[in-house]
C-alpha cells in the first residue's frame, strides 16, 4: 500500500511540475499575472508530493519491505537502521528520486526567498526548474521506478554494498546532490534571463548567492567523498582521478569559474554572455555527472544496451537540455550589451585569466574522462587514462590560477598600476619565495614540486593577510575587532575561501611529497618502524558486527618506548553478500594521521598477516582547508547586500527596461 | 586604431597561450594512455614491450602462489583461451580471488611474465571488471569461430 501511495504521489508531482513549467512561462510571455502566480503554489505542491513519495520509499526501507524490488536489491534485514535510510538513495532508482527531491527543495527555496524579485522573473525561473523536474520525474516513472514490486517476495535482501556502509557515505550523497542540483538554480536564472532578454547586473546579483551556496555544497560533497575514499578503501589514497570523482569535479571547476565571473557581471556589468555560458555549462556538467555515475555506463558502456530505454532517455534528455539551452543562447547572446571598459591589469582581466585557465583545466579533465568511454562505445578497443595524465596536466595548469589568486583580490576594478600592486605585495612575494625554496631543505632536500606547493600556499595566505590589513584602514570602528566585524560578509567569505585554499594546498603538498607507506608481513609480536613510530602487531581477535564478521587486528603504536595508542584495523566478511572488506584504523591529529590496514592472513598457524602501515603528514589540513572554503561560500552568500539592495536596484532596472521597451 | 591593435595583440596572445596549453595536454594524454590487451593478444605478441599496459581476465583456479616473504604473489590470468603469468608485490584488493575477474596494470618482464604495479578489482562483487569481461567475451568468440571453421 505504502509503495503504491509513493508511486501515486510521484504522478501528482509530475502533473504539478507540468503546471509549474507551462503556465507561468506562458503567463510571463503574455503578461498575464494570474498565470505567473501559479508558479509558487505549484512549486510548493510539487515539493510536498515528491517529499511524500520519498518518505514512502524511506518507510519501505526502514520496515524492510522486501516485496519492493529496490529494497530487496539494496537492503538487508540485519542492516543497521541508519544504513537502511542511506540505502534509500544508494541505488540507481533511489538516487534519482533523491535528485528530484533535492530539486524540489531548491525550487521551494527559490519560491520562498524570491519575494523581492519581479513576478515575471520568478515565473520564468520556477518554470525552467519545473521543466527539469518534468524530465527527471518522467525518467523515474517510465524507466526507473523505485516502487516496483516483486513476486514471489524474497525472504531477505541482497544487502547494501559494504563499502557504502560508512558514515562518510551518509552525508556525502546529500551534500553532493545539493551542489549538483543547486546549479539548476543558476541555470534557471540564466535561461530566464535569456528568454526575457533582461540580462543585467540585477540578474547577476540575484543568481549570485544561489550559485555560491550550490558551489559550497558541492565542495563539501566532493570533500566528503574524498574523505570517505581515504578512510574506507583501505590504501590511504584520497583522490584517484577516477571517472566517478571527475564527474563531480568537472561541475565544481565550472562552478568555480562561474562564481568568479558572476562577480564581474554583478560589479561591473561585463562578461554577461560568458557568465551565462558558464551557468549553462555548470549545470550541463552536473547532469552529465549524475548520468555518468548513475547509469552504470562507467562500469560498462554496454549497460545502455541492457536497458536501451534508460540509455535513450538519458541521451535524449541531455540533448534537449544542452542543445536547447545552447540554441537559446546563440539566438539571444549576440543581443547582449556588454558594459564596463577595463585595462589589461585590472581585477576584470585577472578574473578573465582565471576563467580561461580553469576552463582549460576542465577541458583536460573532460578529455581524460570521456575519451576512454567514447573509444569503447565505438568498439575501438579499451583504454584507460590514469592519474599520471591528470597530474601531469592539472597541476601545471592550476599553478598560474593559484598565483593569480594572490594578486586578483588586491587589484582594483577597471584598472590598476602594476608597480603599485607589486610594491604592496613585495614582502609577501619575498617571504613566499624564500620559504618555498628553503622549507624542503629542512625536510628532505631540494624538491621542485614541494617548493611550488609551499610557495603557492604561503603566497595566497600572505595575500589574504595583506588584503585584511588594507581593508582595515578603511573600515569603521572603535578598535580592531569592531573594525574586523564591520567588514562585509562577502569580503570575509572570499578571504576565508582563499585562505582555505592555501591551507588545502599546504596539506596536499606535504602529504603528496612526504608521506610514507609500507606493506609488511607481521607475525604476532613483530614490529615495524615508520616516521619515529613503532607499530607492533599483537595478533587478531574475532569480532561480530551487526551484519558482518570481522578479524580485528591489534596494533600497538609506540614512540620512544612509550605505548601511545592501540589501533584496530579490521578485515570484514559481510553476511549477505559474502563480500570481504578492509576497514582501516587511523589515529588522526592536526600534524599527521597514522593509518593501519590489514591485508590478507598469511599463515593460520603463526597468525601472520600482511599489514599496511601509512604515515600521512598534514592530511587533515586538506579537509580543514576545504571546510574553510565551504564556510567561506556560505558567509559570502549571507552578505546583507543581497537582501537589502536587491529591491531598489530591481525597481530601478525594471523602470529602465520599461522605458527601453 | 591603437586600441584595436592592442585588442588584436591580446587576442593573439591569448590564442597562442591556449594553443600551447592544448599541445601540452594532448602530448601528456598521448604518453599516458594505457591500452588493454587480453591474454590471447599478449601471447600473440600484440602487446607493447617496455610500455605499461593492462591485462585482464580471470584468475586461474589454483594458480595463486605466495612467495616466502608473504607479500609477493604469483598468479595466472586466463581468458580461457590463453594464459599469462603475473607477479605482483603489495597488498591485493579485497575482491581478488581465484576464479574471479581481475585487471592488472604493469609491463612485460623477462620470460613473458607480466610484472604488475597495480591489481584492480571492482568495488562490488556483482560486477566483473569491464575489461576482464571483455577479454573473456573475445576469447569465447574466437573459440567459437575456431569451432565453426
Amino acid at each position: 500500500m505504502i509503495p503504491e501511495l509513493g508511486n501515486f504521489a510521484l504522478i501528482i508531482a509530475l502533473l504539478l511540475a507540468i503546471t509549474q513549467a507551462v503556465f507561468p512561462i506562458y503567463g510571463a510571455q503574455t503578461g498575464r499575472v494570474t498565470l505567473m502566480r501559479l508558479a509558487r503554489p505549484a512549486a510548493h505542491g510539487q515539493f510536498f508530493f515528491v517529499f511524500l513519495a520519498y518518505l514512502c520509499l524511506l518507510y519501505s526501507f526502514v520496515v524492510n519491505d522486501f516485496s519492493v524490488t529496490n529494497v530487496a536489491r539494496n537492503s538487508f534485514s540485519q542492516l543497521p537502521v541508519v544504513y537502511r535510510i542511506t540505502a534509500s538513495w544508494g541505488s540507481h532508482e533511489g538516487s534519482l528520486l533523491f535528485w528530484v527531491l533535492i530539486l524540489a527543495l531548491w525550487t521551494l527555496a527559490v519560491a520562498l526567498f524570491s519575494r523581492r524579485l519581479p513576478e515575471d522573473m520568478v515565473a520564468r525561473v520556477l518554470g525552467v526548474m519545473g521543466m527539469i523536474s518534468i524530465g527527471f520525474l518522467a525518467f523515474l516513472l517510465t524507466t526507473s521506478n523505485p516502487f516496483l514490486r516483486e513476486f514471489p517476495i524474497p525472504m531477505d535482501g541482497n544487502d547494501m554494498n559494504p563499502l557504502l556502509q560508512d558514515w562518510g557515505m551518509i552525508i556525502h550523497p546529500p551534500m553532493l546532490y545539493m551542489g549538483y542540483v543547486g546549479f539548476a538554480v543558476a541555470f534557471a536564472f540564466a535561461i530566464a534571463a535569456l528568454i526575457s532578454g533582461k540580462l543585467d547586473a540585477a540578474w547577476a546579483r540575484w543568481s549570485r548567492p544561489w550559485t555560491t551556496v550550490a558551489w559550497a555544497f558541492l565542495t563539501l560533497g566532493i570533500v566528503l567523498g574524498s574523505w570517505w575514499a581515504y578512510r574506507e578503501l583501505g590504501w590511504g589514497g584520497w583522490w584517484f582521478w577516477d571517472p566517478t570523482e571527475n564527474a563531480s569535479f568537472m561541475p565544481w571547476i565550472a562552478g568555480t569559474a562561474l562564481i568568479h565571473s558572476l562577480a564581474v557581471t554583478e560589479k561591473r556589468g561585463a562578461f554577461k554572455a560568458w557568465t551565462v555560458l558558464l551557468a549553462l555549462t555548470a549545470f550541463s556538467l552536473s547532469l552529465l555527472g549524475t548520468f555518468l555515475v548513475r547509469s552504470g555506463v562507467l562500469s560498462s558502456v554496454h549497460a545502455f544496451a541492457t536497458d536501451p530505454a534508460r540509455g535513450a532517455f538519458i541521451l535524449g534528455f541531455l540533448v534537449v537540455v544542452i542543445g536547447g539551452s545552447l540554441v537559446l543562447y546563440a539566438w539571444r547572446a549576440p543581443k547582449m550589451i556588454t558594459g564596463g571598459q577595463f585595462t589589461w591589469f585590472s581585477r576584470e582581466a585577472l578574473l578573465l585569466g582565471n576563467n580561461v585557465v580553469l576552463l582549460a583545466a576542465l577541458g583536460s579533465v573532460l578529455l581524460g574522462t570521456l575519451y576512454p568511454l567514447f573509444i569503447d562505445a565505438m568498439g575501438m578497443g579499451k583504454i584507460s587514462v590514469g592519474p599520471p595524465y591528470f597530474n601531469a596536466v592539472f597541476v601545471p595548469l592550476m599553478a598560474p590560477v593559484l598565483f593569480l589568486m594572490g594578486i586578483g583580490p588586491l587589484v582594483r576594478w577597471r584598472g590598476d598600476s602594476l608597480p603599485d600592486v607589486a610594491s604592496r605585495l613585495k614582502w609577501a612575494l619575498a617571504v613566499a619565495v624564500a620559504t618555498g625554496f628553503l622549507l624542503p631543505f629542512t625536510l628532505d632536500g631540494f624538491n621542485p614540486w614541494a617548493t611550488l606547493g609551499f610557495f603557492l600556499a604561503i603566497w595566497i595566505a600572505l595575500s589574504v593577510l595583506v588584503s585584511f590589513r588594507e581593508r582595515l584602514k578603511f573600515s569603521q570602528g572603535a578598535n580592531r575587532f569592531s573594525r574586523l566585524a564591520a567588514l562585509p560578509l562577502g569580503f570575509w567569505g572570499m578571504q576565508m575561501a582563499h585562505f582555505g585554499m592555501a591551507i588545502g594546498i599546504a596539506g596536499i603538498t606535504v602529504v603528496a611529497n612526504y608521506e610514507s607507506e609500507k606493506t609488511v608481513r607481521m607475525e604476532v609480536g613483530s614490529f615495524t618502524e615508520m616516521a619515529g613510530y613503532t607499530f607492533t602487531f599483537r595478533g587478531h581477535t574475532e569480532h561480530d558486527g551487526p551484519n558482518y564478521r570481522a578479524a580485528r587486528g591489534v596494533v600497538e603504536v609506540s614512540k620512544d618506548g612509550r605505548t601511545l595508542y592501540t589501533l584496530h584495523p579490521e578485515k570484514r566478511i559481510y553476511n549477505a553478500s559474502g563480500m570481504p572488506m578492509t576497514e582501516a584504523a587511523l589515529h588522526p591529529s592536526i600534524w599527521r594521521d597514522l593509518y593501519v590496514s590489514l591485508g590478507e592472513p598469511l599463515d593460520e598457524t603463526t597468525g601472520a598477516w600482511a599489514v599496511s602501515v601509512f604515515y600521512k603528514p598534514f592530511i587533515n589540513w586538506m579537509w580543514l582547508g576545504a571546510t574553510l572554503m565551504v564556510i567561506g561560500g556560505f558567509l559570502a552568500a549571507a552578505d546583507r547586500r543581497y537582501r537589502i539592495a536587491v529591491k531598489s536596484r530591481a525597481d530601478a532596472k525594471a523602470g529602465v527596461a520599461a522605458q527601453g521597451a | 586604431m591603437k586600441s584595436r591593435h592592442k585588442k588584436f595583440m591580446a587576442i593573439g596572445l591569448g590564442l597562442a597561450g591556449l594553443g600551447v596549453i592544448v599541445a601540452l595536454v594532448l602530448n601528456a594524454f598521448k604518453d599516458n594512455l594505457v591500452f588493454f590487451y587480453s591474454p590471447s593478444q599478449v601471447v600473440a605478441g600484440e602487446a607493447p614491450q617496455g610500455r605499461a599496459f593492462r591485462v585482464g581476465g580471470m584468475v586461474e583456479e589454483g594458480s595463486i602462489e605466495r612467495q616466502t616473504d608473504g607479500l609477493t604473489v604469483r598468479f595466472v590470468v586466463t581468458d580461457t583461451a590463453q594464459t599469462i603469468p603475473v607477479v605482483y608485490k603489495g597488498s591485493l584488493p579485497d575482491l581478488f580471488k581465484e576464479g574471479k575477474g581481475v585487471v592488472a596494470e604493469g609491463a612485460l618482464g623477462d620470460g613473458g611474465v607480466f610484472v604488475a604495479s597495480q591489481v584492480l578489482a571492482k568495488h562490488d562483487e556483482n560486477y566483473m571488471p569491464p575489461e576482464a569481461a571483455h577479454a573473456l567475451e573475445q576469447a569465447a568468440k574466437a573459440q567459437k569461430t575456431v569451432v565453426t571453421q
